[in-house]
Formats: structure tokens, sequence, C-alpha cells
């Protein structure tokens, strides 16, 4: 479903090169995880998946179900199908969480020539799936974001997602600032959301988010590339012994 | 002191045009606002306060000509449940406006009533002391000229909202009105106004709140793109009283809003706001001066401008802490949204402050939209268009917040989408 291909990336301001050649296939209703020590190029991955600007390729290539992605904006990137949790979802003062959500249901229907969803229908579908996730009506009410705790806004991503129904889920570090209990609530949604159309990239430094998210794939990503690739094991593997060992091991 | 020769010949230019309309028991609050003009002369650039705004056409004998704005879209507040008072071009309006009446409020006209002992108090009384220690020129020009205005005196809760509603028919037409608002103790009304009012308006309003009183005031300024408007507002607070009120500017080419406040009773609160829009030829100016001189006061003061297309704001706010005015908790800040690199906003907070166990905090800034919420929205299938406008509609959320009633506050967020969709065409 995803194909990452050789893929080189540099900052637009500076030149530096960040990814470094990154080759990698997430399939239909895989778990894929991305492990790996700070500053190894993660989250600049997710960001250029996501097509943040600032970011300049300067080779490979990245398609989603065959079409590439890489030329295209956020929005329509979106519109096909790829999501990215924030590790910061940003504040929008002044914009009701609700109304932000049916904007983006309905941007994304109406950029595939689908029908915008009703109110109603909204309201009866956002509020199923909130109270799954264990959000209120306050929360969807509040402005997007705003005064919600670290876990409210990593719960917030994950209703995103729910509500969005994207192909191809990218989660950037979406444990930091969890506590136990919210990153179980989490997980249960993002599990929840797994199905056999749907693909996953979970991005994390630590190995506790996937003993909840089970991952079939996991990749040890350090200096801008996919240094080893492995089953689940592989997360313990890093758990148990840190990333020195397996850099060590592939150096 | 001589005036300066060109302010003197303004001065002269503009008086001589005018007469002064027979006033029965404000004839005296008249004649002393003339004398006062007469001694200040009119605003020119060379003043202070004016350097940021060219007050020349709203000083000069004609009104400039403003063309009329026609839309189908509902007018603001048509949802609310009010006492409409219509003014044409400065004119009541008789068949437009709903019967003077409410319970617990009596509402006079300027222009015909009969010696009302309490407004006698006020007309011209609060704009004079508002001169000091910066001059209001056109304040007191008003006080002088107004041709009408209401005399609103609140003696209890008034059950709904008095809706002003200013409209401008005549290409040149030059208004100048000016309103008086007495709430007693214990009283609360809101008022709102909205509409261009005239191709030149000149609105003067005294507002004295006593213990435990409150006003409301939300503002929708008219859209018409080339109206000019220079506006005062002058309000006394006593103890326990509450004033808060909101400004919505969308267009209008010459825009002049001063406020000044003075808070004389313990515990007052008093909040002033502004949002403005402004696209092209648009210059918008916030004038505050807000005067603490009892304990324990609070006062805010929020006011955002988006300017795009070469648009211009201005914010020119003071807070005055006088001595013993202990406990003061005062706020202020201005924020300027810039859309492209050709508008510019100029502020110029100030703060004096003779009381040494106080609270008092000011900002100014001036951005662009920020990338990182851009990036959220459009990577949750929002176009760039309207993921601007929703951060443009973030950006002034502080200041909408400002106004107590939510359906008010959604009144005003409307306009404001409508206003930036229609810029997205």
């Amino acid at each position: 479903m995803l194909e990452i291909k050789n893929l080189h990336v540099q900052l637009e301001e500076e030149d530096k090169q960040i990814l470094k050649g990154v080759n990698l296939t997430v399939d239909a209703g895989k778990v894929h995880a991305i492990m790996g020590p700070n500053g190894s190029g993660k989250s600049t991955l997710s960001y250029v998946l996501s097509g943040k600007d600032g970011y300049e390729v300067t080779d490979g290539s990245v398609s989603l179900d065959g079409q590439d992605i890489l030329d295209m904006e956020p929005e329509e990137r979106a519109a096909a199908g790829i999501f990215l949790a924030f590790q910061y979802p940003v504040e929008i003062p002044g914009v009701g969480n609700m109304t932000f959500l049916r904007t983006a249901v309905n941007a994304q229907r109406k950029a595939r020539g689908e029908d915008e969803m009703s109110a109603t229908e909204f309201l009866k579908v956002i509020r199923a799936k909130a109270a799954e996730l264990k959000i209120d009506a306050d929360m969807l009410k509040r402005p997007v974001n705003v005064g919600f705790s670290g876990g409210e806004k990593k719960r917030n991503e994950i209703l995103q997602m729910a509500m969005l129904e994207p192909k191809m889920c990218i989660l950037d570090e979406t444990d930091s600032g969890l506590d136990v209990d919210a990153m179980k609530l989490v997980a249960d949604g993002v599990n929840a959301l797994r199905s056999e159309g749907r693909g996953f990239l979970v991005i994390t430094h630590y190995q506790r988010l996937l003993d909840h998210i089970k991952p079939d794939v996991v990749h040890i990503m350090a200096d801008g590339k996919i240094v080893k690739t492995g089953g689940p094991e592989l997360a313990l593997e890093v758990e148990n012994n840190g990333y020195a060992d397996i850099l060590a091991e592939v150096a | 002191m001589a005036l300066p020769q060109i302010k003197q010949d303004a001065t002269d230019a503009r008086l001589a045009a005018l007469d002064l309309p027979k006033g029965g028991w404000s004839d005296p609050a008249r004649q002393d606002a003339l004398a006062r003009v007469k001694a200040m002369g009119l605003p020119n650039a060379r003043d202070e306060y004016w350097k940021y705004t060219k007050p020349d056409t709203l000083v000069q004998p004609d009104a400039p000509e403003a063309a009329t704005f026609h839309t189908d879209e509902t007018p603001v507040f048509e949802g609310v449940d009010r006492l409409k008072i219509v003014f044409v071009d400065g004119v009541f309006d008789a068949e437009a406006s709903d019967d003077l009446a409410m319970e617990h409020v009596a509402i006079d006209r300027l222009s015909i009533a009969p010696d009302i002992h309490w407004a006698k108090d006020i007309y011209g009384v609060l704009e004079a002391r508002g001169q000091v220690p910066v001059h209001r020129p056109l304040a007191a020009l008003n006080t002088a000229f107004a041709t009408d205005g209401l005399l609103i005196h609140v003696t209890g809760k008034a059950p709904k909202p008095i809706s002003l509603i200013y409209r401008h028919a005549a290409k040149a037409s030059d208004a100048v009105l000016h309103h008086v608002v007495k709430v007693d103790a214990g009283a609360e009304l809101t008022i709102l106004e909205n509409g261009p009012a005239a191709a030149r308006f000149n609105k003067c309003m005294e507002i004295d709140i006593a213990d435990g009183g409150k006003l409301h005031h939300v503002r929708a300024q008219g859209r018409d793109h080339q109206r000019r408007a220079a506006t005062a507002m002058f309000t006394r607070l006593g103890t326990e009283s509450v004033f808060k009120s909101f400004t919505l500017t969308a267009n209008g080419v010459l825009t002049r809003n001063e406020m000044v406040v003075e808070l004389t009773g313990d515990d007052a609160i008093a909040h002033v706001a502004g949002c403005c829009v402004g696209d092209g030829d648009f210059h918008h100016d916030d004038t505050v001066f807000i005067t603490h001189d009892a304990l324990n006061c609070e006062s805010r003061q929020v006011f955002k401008k988006v300017l795009r297309n070469g648009a211009t704001g201005v914010f020119q706010g003071k807070i005055l802490v006088k001595e013993g005015a202990q406990k003061t908790d005062g706020y202020q800040i201005s924020q300027s949204l810039l859309l492209d690199d050709d508008s510019q906003f100029l502020a110029k907070p100030e703060l004096e402050i003779y009381a040494d166990d106080v609270i008092c905090s000011h900002g100014s800034t001036s951005g662009a939209i920020d990338e990182e919420g851009l990036f959220y929205l459009r990577s949750r299938g929002i176009e760039e268009g309207p993921a601007t406008d929703l951060l443009t509609i973030a950006f002034l959320a502080e200041a909408v917040m400002e106004i107590e009633d939510e359906g008010l506050q959604e009144e005003i967020n409307w306009r404001v989408e409508a206003w930036l969709s229609r810029r997205r065409g």
C-alpha cells in the first residue's frame, strides 16, 4: 500500500541530509513500527510523508496504492488516505473541535467526489466514536486541543483518525507524554481501527507502546536509514539492550 | 495660547460650516464644548495622538463621498430579540424603529427631549473629563453640534438589548449623534450598534454606571468601503459596576474608535475589546485610555487586527493607575495578523502607574499565519484557504470571547467567517 523507495531528504533551509535512502513497504492490514534513537530521522519521515513544508526530497519516491504522493499538497494526501497523528497536536482557539472535525471530514469527502456528511449523521457517528475513546461532549465542544491534557490531545488525534478513516495511519511518538492508563486508551483506539484495508506506521522511541499495539514488522532507523528489520522480537531486543548493540552490529 | 495658524484655519473652516443646534437644556453644555473646541483646535497630523491616523478627512468642512454598500446578507443581530432604533444618515427614523419604550428603561431623544435633569449631569460632562490629559477635539465638536441621539436611563434589569441601527443613504451624508446612558445602581442593559451610519459619522456616547450596574456593548461597524467614522465612548464606573464593550469593524476607509474609561468606584470591572478585518484601502485606529482611580479594579484591553492588501491598523492604548489605586489588575494586549507584506500595524502601548501594589501587563505583537497550525489543518484535509480562515478566527478568538453572551459571540464569529469566505472567492 505504502511504498517508500530510496528516499533522500534534506532540510530546505540548510544543506543538511536527514534521510539517506529509506526503503520501506507497508502492506494493507499490517502494522509496522519504526524505532530508533533521537535524531535518526523518524519524525522527519512522518512529516515528509504527510507533506510538511521545509523538506526537500532529493531522491527517491513515495507512493500510496501506486500513486505518487510527493507532489501532492498535504490536504490532497489526506484525501488520498494519509493520516498523521501528531507528536505535538496544535491548539486552535476559537474553533470548536466538532466544527473542525466536520470541516475536515467533509473537505476530504468533497475532494474524493463523495457526498458531504449531514450534521445529524456526523453527530451520530462522532458521539459513538468519542464514547469509545472516553471523550466527553465537553471535549467535543471545546476549541481544538485548547486546555486539553497531554492524554486528551492524543485521544483527540485518535478520534480524528477514527472519523477520517484513512488508509495509511502514521503515528508519530503517540506515546510521548502519556501515562500507562492513557497509553492503553490510545492503543485500544488504534487497535479498534486495525483492519484488512488499513496500514499503520507507528513511530516510537520506546517499546512499551508496542506492548499494546502489536506490530507485524519492526524497523530500526539510525542516521537516516533503516538499518535492521525484524519481527516484534526486535522491539524487545531494543528494550533489553538499548540501541547501541544493534547499531554496533550493523555498523 | 494661540493655535498654530494651520490648525486655526482648519478649525475656523469647520466651524463656519456648522450651525449650533438649539438644544434647550443642553445649550450650556454645547456652548462650553464649542469654547473647548476653539481653544483646543481640531486635530491635525502633528498631534501626538494623530500621528498614525490622518484626521484631515474627519475635520474638513464637507464629508467626502462614500458609496453605499449593498448585500443580500442577513444583517447582524437579526436573530436577536431586541428593541430596534434606526437612524438614517443620522436622522431618527420613527417608521423603522420600535416604540421607544421598554420595562426598566426610559428612552428619550436628544433633539426633542424636554428638560431631563439627569442628562444634564452627564451630557458633555464625561466628554469634558475625558479631555484630560489627552485632547479629543472631535468629541467636543460632537457635544456642541450633535443633531440627535438617545438619552437612555436604565433603572433595572432591561428585558432585552437596545439595538441602534445606523443606515447610510445619501452619498455625502455627515452625521453627528450623541448618546447618553445612565445605568442606575444594580441596573443592567445591553446596547447593540451596527451599520455604517453615514458617509462620515461622528458619534459620541457618554455612559455613567452607578454602583453594581452593568452595561454590555456589542458593536459591528458598517461595511461600506468608503465610509469614515470617528467614535468616542466615555464611561465612568461606580463601585462593583461592570462595563464590557466589543467592536467588530469590517471595511471602512477610515475608522477611529476612542474609548475613555474611568474606574472611580472600588471593585469595578471594565473590559474593552475589538476585532477588525481590513482588506486594501482600510485604516482602523483604536485609541483607548483607561484610568484606575479606585481600589481593586480590573481592566482588560484586547484588540486584534487582521490586515491584508495594504490595510493599516493602529492601536494606542493606555492604562493610567492613579496614586492610591492599589490592587489594580490591568491587562492590555494588541495583536495583528498580517496576511501579506503590504499591510502594517502601528501600536503604542502606554502604562503610567502611581500606585505600588498593582498588576499591569501589556503586550503587542505582529505576525503571520502560524505555519504549524496551517500544516495541522491541511494534514486533516482542509484546503489552505479555509484552513487560513480557521486560523484567522482562532487569532481573533481571545477578543470575541470578551463578549459575555454566547449568542452574540456567534453573531460576530459568523460575520467574520462570511467576510473571510467572500475574500476567498
